[in-house]
C-alpha cells in the first residue's frame, strides 16, 4: 500500500464503507435485470456527486478537490471490489483531459458541473474493438465541426461530454448536436456505445500529444478498478474454500488448493505495487508515466485474469451459475483487459520505451 | 507390387465405397457442415425435415453407434471400418446427429454391466435417438466427492421409492430418462450406493433449470419425491453403484476431451486466419501482433500435441476392452485446450469478441462470447481439472495421501 496522507485514507474508507453499504453486488446484479438505458444507477451516480469523488483530479479553483490520480484510483479501486456500475471513472478521467487542455473558457463551463456530479463525461478515443488498432484515427474537424465514429464508448449511452480525438488533436463535443449513439449490448452488462459525429460542434482542447497523456490516465484508472474487482474475487475464494466441505473437510485444507491461493496473494502485491506506481506518477509528473502505466496495465491485465479464471474454477459448479457473482467478475475483467490496451499491447509499447 | 497391407485394406477399400454411396443417398446436402456443436448446451432446437431425415436414416443404419453391436441397434463395425465411415462423413460434410449422454456415456456402460432385457430395452432407443438421458449424480453437497451422495432408494418390495435432490443434471429438461446413482444402503460410503434408471415423467420428478453465466440452462436442479421405480431398473446388484458409475465416468471422461483436438474456430475457419482478419498484418504478410502471434503458435501446438496424444492412446486401446486410467490427463489436456482457444478467441476479436446481444456484432461474435463462457464449465464438470489431477495422482502415480 502506498504510504497515503489522512485525507486519502479517510477518502478511501469512506468509499469502501459506501461501496459495502450501498452498493453491494447484489445493486450491480439488480441494475443488469433492469437494465436502464444509460447503463448506470443514477441514484448511485447522484451520491458519488455529492461526496465530490468526481471532481478529485479537479482544481480547487474549480471545484473540485485537487487531491489527485492516487486518490481517485483509491475510490475507483473501492467501487470496482463490488462492481459498482457508475460513470466515476469515466467522467473523471474526462475532466482529466479538460484540465490538461488549453480552452480556460471550456474548464470554466464545464469542471465545476462535472466535479459537482451535474455531468457524465467520457473519452471517445477508439475507432475499432482493440485500442491503438490497426486503424488509424480518421475523424477529422473542419470550421469548429467534427466527424468521425467513435467505437466502444464507455458510458456512450449517457454521457453529455465527450472528448474525442481526432487526426490532429483532442476535441471537446457537448450535447446531442451531430451525435448519435448506438449501444452496444456486452458481456459486462455496462454501458459501452458506437457514438457517431456528423459535424458536431467541437472546442479544440490540445493536440495529438494530448491524447497519449489523457489515455494513459484512462488506463491507470481502469488499472486502479481492475485492482480492486480482483481483490475482492480473490476474497470471495478465499472465503469460499474455508467454508466448502468435500471430503470430509474444508477446501481450505488441500495444501495444492493453498498453493494456488498463495501465488495469487503474491501476483496480487505486485499488482498494487504497479498500479499505485503509475498513478503516483501521474501525480509527481513524472517524465516516465507513459511506462510505469504500461507495466501497471499489462500485469493487471495478467493477473486479473488470473484471478477471476480461478475464481470460477475454485467455486467449482457454483462458480459457473448465473446465481453466483464469479462470473460477473469474469467478464467486467475481460472488458477491461481489452480497454486502452491489453497487456500484449502494453508489453510492446513497454519494450518500445525500453530500447528492445 | 500387391502387399499385404494393399491386400488387408482391400475390405476397407470396399466398406469406404459402400459408406460413400450409402452418404451419397441418404445425407440431405442442404445440411453440410449445418451441425450445432452447442446444441448440447442450449437444447435441442426445432427440427426440419432434413435434419429428421437425417437422424432417421442414420438411426435406422446405427452408424451414429458405429461400433455397437448390431442386435441392440448399433452399427456392427469394426474400429477401422468406423474411422473409414468418420473420414467419408468428413469429406461429405456430414455430421453425426445421434448423440447426447446416452451415446457417450451411458450406452457403454450399460453394454457391458446391464441384463440382457435392460440392454434391448435400451440400447436400440439410444442408437436411433428417440430416447434422451441425462446423468443424475452430483448433489449440493456431493460434487468432487461424489460418493458423499444422499439421495435415497427405499427398498418397498417390487420397487424402489426414491428420495432426494440431484443438481448439475446435464439435459434434465429435454431428457426422458435419467441414469442415477442412488443411497440404498446408509452405513458404507461407497458400497451403499446402487445404479438406478429413473423415468424423468414419474409422479415426483421435478427439474429446475440453473442459468450459466453464459446465459444458458444445460443442467438443472432436480428434486425426487416419493418417485417409484421398478426394480427391473436396477443396473447390477445393489451396491455395485459406485463401480458402474465410476466405469460411467471413464466414459465421460474420453468423450469430454475431443473437443479441443483443432486449431479451428466456430464456423471452421482457421484461428491464424480469423487473427489476420481483425488485427491485420505487417508488411511480410505475419499477424501484425508479434506477442499474439507467438501465443497462438504455442497454442496451436499444444492442440496439435493433445491430437496426436488422442490419436496415439485411441490405437492402444484397440487392445484394450475400454478407457484406462489415462483419460484423466485427456479431460484435463482437452478443457485447456479448449479454454485457451477460446480465451484467445477474445483477444484476437478485442472488444467485438464480447457482445452480448443486439446490433454490433455478428451471430459468429455473440456465438463466440458463449463460447468462452460456457467454456470455463468444462474443467468443471464430468470431474474438475483438481480432481483429475487427484486421480493421476493416485491411480497412476500410486501417490498416497499425506497423514
Amino acid at each position: 500500500m502506498a504510504v497515503l496522507n489522512d485525507e486519502q485514507v479517510m477518502l478511501r474508507d469512506m468509499a469502501r464503507e459506501w461501496a459495502d453499504n450501498e452498493q453491494p453486488v447484489a445493486a450491480f446484479r439488480k441494475l443488469r435485470n433492469a437494465a436502464p438505458s444509460e447503463g448506470y444507477d443514477r441514484e448511485a451516480w447522484s451520491t458519488i456527486g455529492q461526496m465530490g469523488w468526481a471532481g478529485i483530479v479537479v482544481p480547487e479553483e474549480y471545484g473540485g478537490s485537487a487531491f489527485g490520480y492516487l486518490s481517485l484510483g483509491l475510490v475507483v479501486e473501492q467501487l470496482g471490489r463490488n462492481l459498482v456500475a457508475s460513470p466515476l471513472a469515466s467522467t473523471a478521467v474526462a475532466a482529466g483531459a479538460i484540465i490538461l487542455g488549453e480552452d480556460e473558457a471550456v474548464k470554466a463551463e464545464w469542471l465545476p458541473r462535472i466535479a459537482a456530479g451535474e455531468v457524465v463525461a467520457t473519452l471517445a478515443i477508439d475507432e475499432g474493438p482493440h485500442h491503438g488498432g490497426v486503424a488509424a484515427s480518421i475523424t477529422r474537424v473542419g470550421n469548429g465541426r467534427l466527424t468521425g465514429t467513435k467505437q466502444f464508448v464507455a458510458e456512450g449511452d449517457g454521457a453529455q461530454l465527450f472528448v474525442v480525438s481526432a487526426q490532429d488533436g483532442m476535441y471537446l463535443v457537448a450535447g446531442d448536436e451531430g451525435v448519435t449513439r448506438s449501444s452496444r449490448r456486452m458481456a459486462d452488462s455496462r454501458s459501452h456505445a458506437e457514438v457517431r459525429f456528423e459535424d458536431a460542434p467541437a472546442v479544440r482542447l490540445g493536440g495529438p500529444e494530448l491524447a497519449g497523456k489523457v489515455v494513459d490516465r484512462a488506463a491507470a484508472i481502469t488499472a486502479a478498478e481492475m485492482l480492486g474487482m480482483a481483490e475482492q474475487a480473490f476474497a470471495m475464494t478465499n472465503d469460499y474454500l474455508k467454508t466448502r466441505v468435500q471430503f470430509g473437510q474444508k477446501l481450505s485444507t488441500f495444501q495444492a488448493l493453498q498453493h494456488r491461493m498463495a501465488r495469487m496473494l503474491t501476483e496480487l502485491e505486485l499488482m498494487r505495487s504497479v498500479v499505485e506506481a503509475a498513478l503516483e506518477a501521474i501525480d509527481a509528473g513524472r517524465s516516465d508515466v507513459d511506462q510505469a502505466v504500461s507495466l501497471a496495465k499489462a500485469v493487471a491485465g495478467e493477473t486479473l485474469r488470473l484471478v477471476s479464471r480461478e475464481t470460477v474454477q475454485l467455486h467449482g459448479g457454483i462458480g459457473m451459475t448465473d446465481e453466483h457473482d464469479a462470473g460477473f467478475y469474469l467478464k467486467r475483467s475481460a472488458v477491461l483487459e481489452a480497454m486502452w490496451g491489453n497487456a500484449a499491447y502494453h508489453r510492446e509499447r513497454f519494450a518500445r520505451l525500453n530500447g528492445y | 507390387m500387391a502387399t499385404a497391407a494393399d491386400q488387408q485394406a482391400d475390405p476397407l477399400e470396399r466398406f469406404r465405397q459402400e459408406a460413400r454411396a450409402w452418404l451419397a443417398e441418404n445425407f440431405p446436402p442442404s445440411l453440410r457442415g449445418k451441425d450445432n456443436a452447442m446444441s448440447a448446451v442450449e437444447g435441442p432446437g426445432d427440427q426440419s425435415e432434413d435434419e429428421a431425415r437425417w437422424q432417421q436414416a442414420m438411426g435406422a443404419k446405427g452408424w451414429g453407434v458405429p461400433t455397437w453391436p448390431k442386435q441392440y441397434g448399433g452399427g456392427g463395425l469394426s474400429r477401422a471400418e468406423a474411422r473409414v465411415l468418420q473420414e467419408e462423413m468428413a469429406r461429405a460434410g456430414a455430421w453425426n446427429p445421434i448423440g447426447g449422454m446416452g451415446v457417450m456415456m451411458f450406452g457403454p456402460t450399460l453394454l457391458e454391466y446391464g441384463s440382457e432385457e435392460q440392454k434391448l430395452e435400451h440400447i436400440p432407443r439410444i442408437a436411433d435417438g428417440t430416447v434422451r438421458w441425462c446423468q443424475g449424480y452430483s448433489e449440493p453437497g456431493a460434487g468432487s466427492d461424489l460418493a458423499a451422495l444422499q439421495m435415497f432408494a427405499e427398498d418397498a418390495g417390487d420397487h424402489y421409492v426414491v428420495n432426494g435432490q440431484k443438481t448439475w443434471t446435464s439435459g434434465g429438461q429435454w431428457a426422458d430418462k435419467c441414469f442415477a446413482l442412488v443411497r440404498t444402503d446408509r452405513s458404507h460410503k461407497h458400497a451403499g450406493i446402487s445404479f438406478l434408471l429413473i423415468d424423468m415423467d414419474s409422479p415426483g420428478v421435478e427439474v429446475k433449470p440453473i442459468r450459466l453465466i453464459s446465459g444458458a440452462s444445460p443442467f438443472c436442479e432436480t428434486f425426487f419425491t416419493d418417485v417409484k421405480v421398478p426394480k427391473r431398473n436396477l443396473v447390477g446388484r445393489e451396491g455395485q453403484g459406485w463401480e458402474i458409475g465410476t466405469r460411467l465416468l471413464q466414459h465421460e471422461r474420453t468423450s469430454l476431451s475431443g473437443g479441443g483436438s483443432t486449431g479451428r474456430m466456430m464456423g471452421g475457419e482457421p484461428i491464424s486466419a480469423v487473427a489476420k482478419k481483425y488485427r491485420g498484418v505487417d508488411a511480410e504478410g505475419r499477424l501484425d501482433d508479434a506477442d499474439l502471434r507467438m501465443r497462438l503458435v504455442r497454442h496451436e501446438m499444444d492442440a496439435r500435441a493433445f491430437a496426436l496424444t488422442l490419436r496415439r492412446a485411441a490405437l492402444e486401446a484397440k487392445s484394450n476392452a475400454g478407457p484406462s486410467a489415462a483419460s484423466s490427463i485427456m479431460k484435463n489436456v482437452g478443457a485447456r485446450v479448449t479454454q485457451d482457444r477460446a480465451e484467445l478467441a477474445v483477444e484476437i476479436m478485442g472488444m467485438q469478441g464480447l457482445g452480448w446481444e443486439g446490433e454490433g456484432f455478428t451471430e459468429a461474435e455473440l456465438t463466440q462470447t458463449r463460447t468462452w463462457l460456457w467454456g470455463k464449465a468444462v474443467s468443471i464438470y464430468g470431474g474438475s481439472t483438481e480432481i483429475q489431477n487427484n486421480v493421476i495422482a493416485k491411480r497412476i502415480l500410486g501417490m498416497t495421501e499425506a497423514g
